[in-house]
């Protein structure tokens, strides 16, 4: 497949899961103003969900970067990390991220930032030791097409699905124990079972088709990052050394994992997990693909 | 009266149509000056760097005077260089002079030993680079351009005011060496 294929193939899954999400929301949305007569909780819940990651994401450069322990990275000291991101971001046509190095053996990298303009690369230096340049480039090219292709955003959107649907399924419960129907009519007590069925296995539901948006995004970054180098072998074995490394990234949290290039947990905390579960396709299936590619 | 509405509505959508693709061409063709100009930006700090370097390598390589006014001339004729393609074959005789100039500098070991020529010869490797990589952006941007100038339906519209396909930044060598990821040896 050529690589301006698969990253619109790539593209058009993204949208085709957003679109299933969405519509699994607004048939959530319906259950719950159906079952309880109330749509006063609905909107609360909504505008909580969004401000809090609204919030996130629009400070998302200063707040990973504290959790993170990440100090800037000067040209003089870090040259080869410093230009490489300035030579692709030049390639790439975005404005030049900020550098940040992680001090951190475990070898791994992430881009946040609510846009390019104040979008930021972090590296590891264990990153920085263990690769070469062509694996370097590999890697800040699939950092800079997360900045491209606005997978902050879509994550964004992606995260406050999934918690809006959990927040309505927790109020949901918490309604219905306390009571609040008013008929119970034989119709509706069929439709309110369908709904509780529905309600209870939201989150859960919500947290699987977010995960699988990150894994198509890596996916597409993987490819778009391809299109930068024109090198796909550089990410290629850049992936499989970070995937032969087994520590994880010291002060790597949930909250952050979707960031990284590869699971900061280390490959060991992926055994036994199922795959839906993930939130990066196993380095394996990302090799495969990163070789089918033809440039 | 229904008749007269569908008019309306086909011309209404028509002329939108016709907006957007305008719109979308100049926007394409600006995108391609920007990146032009930023091809500039590079080829000129390698331009402000050259002087230096022959400085540097004059006061020790005392024999290879033939060289450093290669790159010297290769240089002013660079900057003088004016359309697409001019610009990208001279730029590839300058590329060659340096090349041939840090060869030849391999046999002086106190050049070589320099602070100042090793600073030099990272940046101007470095800017080499850069040049690649505004280059390759200028090729996407003009890709894109030439792309909608010959689809269909903003083909049309670039005819109709005179939008014309602008011409790719190419190497002599051909893309393959430029796909290879460049390694500098010292």
């Amino acid at each position: 497949m050529s690589l301006y294929r698969q990253q619109s193939s790539n593209i058009a899954k993204t949208w085709l899961l957003f679109g299933f999400f969405l519509s699994f929301l607004i048939a959530l949305g319906w259950a719950v103003s159906y079952i309880y007569n109330d749509p006063g909780i609905m909107y609360l819940a909504i505008v909580l969900a969004l401000a809090m990651n609204v919030l996130s994401y629009w400070f998302s450069d200063k707040l990973v970067l504290g959790m993170a322990g990440a100090k800037p990275a000067n040209r003089k000291e870090y040259f080869d990390l410093y230009t490489t991101v300035e030579n692709l971001s030049i390639t790439a046509g975005l404005p030049m991220p900020k550098v940040y190095v992680i001090e951190d053996p475990a070898p791994n990298a992430f881009a946040t930032g609510r846009n390019e303009k104040h979008a930021v690369v972090a590296v590891t230096t264990g990153l920085l030791k263990m690769l070469e340049k062509t694996e370097l480039e590999g890697v800040i090219a699939h950092e800079l097409a997360h900045i491209g292709n606005k997978d902050m955003l879509v994550s964004t959107i992606a995260v406050v699905m999934a918690g809006f649907a959990s927040l309505l399924a927790d109020f949901f419960l918490r309604a219905s124990f306390f009571g609040g129907r008013d008929d119970d009519s034989r119709g509706n007590a069929i439709f309110a079972v369908v709904g509780f069925v529905l309600i209870m296995l939201a989150p859960v539901a919500a947290m699987m088709i977010q995960l699988a948006i990150s894994r198509r995004r890596e996916f597409l970054a993987d490819a778009t990052g391809a299109l930068l180098t024109r090198y796909p072998e550089g990410l290629a074995s850049a992936l499989r050394k970070i995937g032969s490394y087994n520590a994880p990234v010291a002060r790597a949290s949930n909250a952050t994992a979707h960031l990284y290039i590869s699971n900061p947990f280390g490959a060991k905390a992926l055994q036994g997990m199922h795959k839906l579960f993930m939130t990066h396709p196993p380095i394996e299936e990302r090799i495969k693909a990163l070789s089918s590619i033809k440039v | 009266m229904i008749a007269l509405y569908i008019i309306l509505g086909i011309l209404g959508i028509l002329a939108l149509l016709l907006i957007f693709g305008y719109n979308s061409l100049v926007r394409l063709v600006n995108q391609a000056k920007e990146a032009w100009a930023d091809i500039d930006v590079q080829l000129k700090r390698r331009y402000d760097l050259i002087p230096n370097l022959v400085e540097t390598v004059k006061g020790y390589a005392t024999h290879e005077s033939a060289t450093l006014e290669q790159v010297t001339q290769a240089r002013v004729q660079a900057m003088q260089a004016g359309t697409v393609a001019d610009k990208a074959h001279s730029e590839d005789m300058l590329t060659g002079a340096l090349k041939s100039l840090f060869a030849v500098s391999e046999a002086y070991p106190d050049l070589k030993a320099n602070q100042n020529f090793l600073e030099l010869q990272r940046e101007l490797a470095d800017t080499e680079n850069k040049i690649q990589a505004a280059r390759r952006f200028y090729n996407t941007t003009v890709r894109d351009l030439n792309t909608s100038i010959e689809s269909f339906p903003s083909n049309f519209i670039a005819g109709m005011f005179k939008f014309g396909q602008r011409e790719f930044f190419e190497l002599e060598e051909g893309e393959v060496a430029a796909r290879q990821p460049v390694s500098v040896k010292f």
